[in-house]
C-alpha cells in the first residue's frame, strides 16, 4: 500500500474524464439519487462506495446509460479532447462511442459461447466496420481475414492478462466464479474503453482470487491506462488499490477523497456503523480526541 | 460393464423365470381390463335391438401384446439398456475414442448421398415410378429443412420465437406467383426479387415488435402470419381469393432449356429423352438442393462473422449485449429479415413446383411444424434440423404409404389422418429422451487450440 503516491497522483494534475454534476434520479417516490456531482481523473482507480441501498449502482445505470437520469449531466471528455454527454446517449453508443465500458454485478456472461467468443462478441463493433457491415466480409475479402486475426490477438492478450487462456476454448459457463469475474472484465476491456466501470468486481471471491483481481485491475491501468470507476463493498480491494473514494449515503455524497481521508471521515465512520445523527457529533469529538492524543 | 455381464449370466435362469411371471400376470392384469372394454361389444342388429357381440379374437391380441411385452420388456429390454448405460458411462471414462469415420464426414456423406438420390431413384424405380420418391419425398423434405434452416437464424441463433414464420413463406409465393404473371418475369430474375420482397416484410414485422420479448413477441408473430393469410383471402382483386393462383410458369434451367411442353427449346426434346414430367421434377430436386445448401452455407458463414455471433449473444444475454455496444435493434432486424429472405426464397419455390398457391398452404399449422422441426433437431444445429425435417415431413410421407395398415384395421383406416397424433407423440418422446433437441450441443464459431462442443446446458433458448 502506497498512500503517500496516491495522494500525490491526486494533487498532481485536474483532468476529469468523467464529471457527474447535479445528478438525480427519482423512482416514483424515491429519490435514489440526490444531486450528486463528483470527478473521476483521467488514468485513475475511483471507488464509489457506500451502505447497501444508498444508489451506487443507480449512479452506475445513470452512467451507463441504462437509466436516463431525471436530471444532471454526466459528461464523458475523452483522450482526444471530444466531449460525449452521455445522459443524452442510448446504452450501446456509450460503449461504442463514448468508449465507456462496464460490468455488472450479477455475472452477465454469455454462458453458451465460449470464453473466447465472449472476447470476440466484445470486438462486434470493429469487427463489423473490417466485415464491410457483413457484405464484404460475407464475399472473403482478405481485409475481414485479418481483423479477425487481430482480434483473436487481442483476446488472447487479454486471456493472458485475466490468467483464463488455459480454458479459452471452454464454454464461459463452465468458468468458476472468479474466473467468470475475471472473463467479464477482461471482455469489457476487449471493447477498448477509455473508462471503465466495475460493479462490485469483487463481490463473492475467496481472498486470493481478491488480489488477483487487485493485480488484474492495477495492471489494467497501468499498461493501458485505462481509468476505472468501481462500485465495491470489499475495503481490502477499495483501499488497496483506488485512488481516490467517493462516499454515497442515501443518494446524497458525504465524503469525497483520498482513502486515509476517507477512512477517517467521522460522516463516513457514522454511515457505516449506523450511528444515530445526533450522535455524529459525539462521534466527531471522540475521534479529535483520539487524534490529538495520538500528536501528544 | 464385466460385472454386469457376469450378473446377467449368474441370474440368467432366475431372470427369464422372472419375466415369464411378469409377463403372465400382465396378461391376467390385461384381460381383466380389456374383457369388457374389447372382449365385448354393443352393437344394434337389424331389428334395432341391442345385441352383444363377442370378439375374443381382438382381446386375445390385446392380452398377448400386454403379457409378451412385459416378458420382453423384463427379459431383454431392460438388461440391454443396462449393458447400454454401462457402456456409455465406460466410454465417459476412457474419453479419448476417436469419432467414427461416418460420424466425422456425416455432412459430406450426406450431401453426396442427396446428389446421388435422384439417380438411384431413377434405377431403383423406373422412371416413372421414381416420381413419388424424387417429388413426394425429396422435394417436399428439402423444402421443410430449407425453411426450418431458416427459420433457425431466427429462432436458433438470434433466439426470437417467431411463430408467424410462414408468412414469410407466403410472401415470397405470391410475389413469384404474382409477378411472373402480370409482368412475365423469369423464375431466375423473381426468385432473389421474392427473398427481397420477404426481408422486406421481415424488416416491417421486426420494427413493432423488438420491444416485446418471449411470449408476447410469440404472440405477435402469430397475429403476422395471420394477418397476411387473411389479406391473401380477402384481397380477392390482386390474389383471387381461396382461389389461389393457377397455371404459375414453369422454371427453366437458366433460361436456356424450357420445361414447357410446347416450347421449342424443350429440355426433353433437346436430349431425345421420352417426354416424363420426371426430368423436371428431378430438375427442382436439384433446384431445392442447391437453396438449401446455400441457406446453410450462408448460415455457417454468417455465424463465423460478427453479426452472427452478435446474434447468439443476443439469444444468451441481450443486456450484456448492449453493454458491449452492439446495437440490439438492427441486430434482431437483421436476424429477421435473413431469415424471413430464406423463406420468401422456398416461398418462390414452392409456387414453382405446385404451378399452384392458394392462402390454404400458409396456414399456422405450417409455422408450427418448421418451429417443431427446429425445436427437435436443436436449436442452432443445422444437421440436428436437416435430420429432424427428414423424420417429421419424411414420416408423414411414409404414412400415406402404410397401405398394408388397412388390412388390419379395415379400409376405412386412412394411416395419414394419424399424423398429428403420431408427430405429437414423436415430438413428446424426443423432448423427453433428448431435451435440447438431436444435436443439442453447439459447435464453436473460433477456437484457439481445439474445438469443443458446448454442451446444451450452457445454451439458453432466448427470451425474445
Amino acid at each position: 500500500m502506497a498512500p503517500a503516491t496516491n495522494t500525490e497522483a491526486t494533487t498532481m494534475k485536474n483532468d476529469p474524464i468523467l464529471k457527474v454534476e447535479h445528478l438525480s434520479m427519482r423512482f416514483g417516490g424515491l429519490m435514489a439519487i440526490n444531486d450528486l456531482s463528483f470527478e473521476a481523473q483521467r488514468g485513475e482507480i475511483t471507488a464509489l462506495i457506500g451502505p447497501n441501498g444508498a444508489g451506487k449502482t443507480t449512479v452506475f445505470n445513470c452512467v451507463t446509460g441504462f437509466y436516463k437520469p431525471t436530471m444532471g449531466m454526466i459528461s464523458m471528455h475523452q483522450k482526444s479532447g471530444k466531449t460525449f454527454l452521455l445522459e443524452r446517449m442510448p446504452d450501446f453508443e456509450i460503449t461504442r462511442d463514448a468508449k465507456v465500458a462496464r460490468t455488472f454485478q450479477n455475472i452477465r456472461l454469455f454462458t453458451g459461447l465460449t470464453v473466447l467468443e465472449n472476447l470476440l462478441v466484445a470486438q462486434h463493433n470493429t469487427l463489423m466496420k473490417a466485415s464491410g457491415y457483413t457484405i464484404l466480409g460475407l464475399i472473403g475479402l482478405p481485409a475481414y481475414r485479418h481483423a479477425s486475426a487481430a482480434s483473436i490477438e487481442l483476446a488472447r492478450y487479454w486471456l493472458d492478462k485475466a490468467n483464463l487462456t488455459e480454458r479459452a476454448d471452454d464454454p464461459a459457463g463452465d468458468l468458476p466464479y472468479g474466473a467468470q469475474r475475471r472473463l467479464e472484465i477482461a471482455r469489457a476491456m476487449c471493447t477498448g474503453p477509455e473508462f471503465l466501470c466495475l460493479d462490485e468486481p469483487a463481490a463473492g471471491l475467496n481472498p486470493r482470487e481478491s488480489l488477483a483481481l487487485n493485480e488484474l485491475l492495477t495492471g489494467i491501468r497501468r499498461e493501458t491506462g485505462t481509468s476505472i470507476l468501481l462500485i465495491e463493498h470489499d475495503m481490502s480491494v477499495v483501499m488497496e488499490i483506488s485512488d481516490h473514494v467517493v462516499v454515497l449515503e442515501y443518494g446524497q455524497k458525504i465524503s469525497d477523497g483520498t482513502p486515509d481521508h476517507v477512512k477517517n471521515d467521522p460522516k463516513v465512520i457514522a454511515a457505516y456503523l449506523g450511528v444515530e445523527d445526533e450522535e455524529v457529533e459525539e462521534v466527531i469529538e471522540e475521534i479529535e480526541e483520539i487524534e490529538e492524543g495520538g500528536k501528544h | 460393464m464385466a460385472n454386469i455381464t457376469i450378473n446377467t449370466e449368474s441370474a440368467g435362469g432366475s431372470l427369464t423365470a422372472r419375466a415369464l411371471r411378469e409377463g403372465f400376470y400382465a396378461g391376467i392384469v390385461s384381460l381383466g381390463l380389456f374383457v369388457l372394454f374389447v372382449g365385448l361389444e354393443t352393437t344394434q342388429n337389424i331389428r334395432n335391438e341391442l345385441v352383444l357381440r363377442q370378439r375374443w379374437g381382438l382381446l386375445l391380441v390385446f392380452v398377448l401384446v400386454a403379457a409378451v411385452g412385459r416378458f420382453l420388456t423384463v427379459a431383454y429390454i431392460r438388461p440391454w439398456m443396462a449393458a447400454r448405460k454401462a457402456a456409455a458411462a465406460a466410454k465417459v471414462r476412457d474419453a479419448a475414442e476417436p469419432e467414427s469415420f461416418f460420424k466425422r464426414n456425416f455432412t459430406a456423406i450426406a450431401i453426396v448421398a442427396l446428389i446421388f438420390y435422384p439417380v438411384v431413384m431413377v434405377l431403383l424405380f423406373g422412371v416413372q415410378g421414381s416420381l413419388k420418391w424424387v417429388d413426394n419425398f425429396g422435394i417436399q423434405i428439402l423444402i421443410y429443412v430449407m425453411l426450418a434452416w431458416g427459420l433457425n437464424i431466427v429462432v436458433g441463433l438470434a433466439g426470437l420465437l417467431d411463430l408467424g414464420y410462414v408468412a414469410f413463406y407466403a410472401v415470397g409465393a405470391y410475389s413469384y406467383a404474382l409477378l411472373s404473371q402480370h409482368f412475365g418475369f423469369s423464375f431466375w430474375v423473381l426468385l432473389p426479387l421474392a427473398g427481397i420482397l420477404a426481408a422486406f416484410w421481415g424488416v416491417i414485422l421486426g420494427f413493432p415488435v423488438l420491444r416485446l420479448k418471449g411470449d408476447y413477441l410469440a404472440i405477435v408473430t402469430l397475429a403476422f402470419g395471420e394477418i397476411i393469410r387473411l389479406v391473401l383471402i380477402n384481397w380477392t382483386e390482386v390474389t383471387r381469393g381461396t382461389f389461389g393462383i393457377s397455371s404459375i410458369p414453369k422454371a427453366s434451367v437458366f433460361g436456356i432449356w424450357s420445361f414447357d411442353v410446347g416450347a421449342a427449346n424443350n429440355f426433353t426434346k433437346a436430349f431425345g429423352l421420352p417426354m416424363s414430367s420426371v426430368y423436371y421434377k428431378i430438375f427442382l430436386f436439384y433446384l431445392i438442393l442447391a437453396l438449401a445448401l446455400l441457406t446453410a452455407y450462408v448460415t455457417i458463414r454468417l455465424r463465423r462473422m460478427p453479426i452472427g455471433r452478435a446474434w447468439e449473444a443476443l439469444r444468451e444475454d441481450e443486456i450484456a449485449c448492449r453493454s458491449l455496444g452492439i446495437n440490439t435493434v438492427t441486430t434482431k432486424l437483421t436476424a429477421f429479415s435473413i431469415g424471413a429472405m430464406f423463406g420468401g426464397f422456398a416461398g418462390s419455390f414452392f409456387a414453382v413446383r405446385q404451378g399452384f398457391v392458394s392462402p390454404e398452404s400458409f396456414v399456422f399449422l405450417e409455422s408450427a411444424i418448421i418451429l417443431a422441426i427446429v425445436v427437435l433437431g436443436g436449436m442452432g444445429s443445422l444437421v440436428g434440423i436437416a435430420v429432424a425435417a427428414a423424420v417429421m415431413i419424411g414420416g408423414t410421407e411414409l404414412l400415406r404409404e402404410m397401405q398394408f395398415l388397412k388390412q388390419i384395421f379395415g379400409p376405412d383406416f386412412t394411416p395419414e389422418l394419424y399424423r398429428m397424433l403420431i408427430f405429437g407423440l414423436a415430438m413428446v418422446t424426443v423432448m423427453v429422451w433428448k431435451p435440447r433437441g438431436f444435436v443439442g450441443s453447439r459447435e464453436p464459431t473460433a477456437f484457439l487450440k481445439e474445438r469443443k462442443a458446448v454442451s446444451g446446458s450452457f445454451t439458453k433458448e432466448g427470451h425474445g
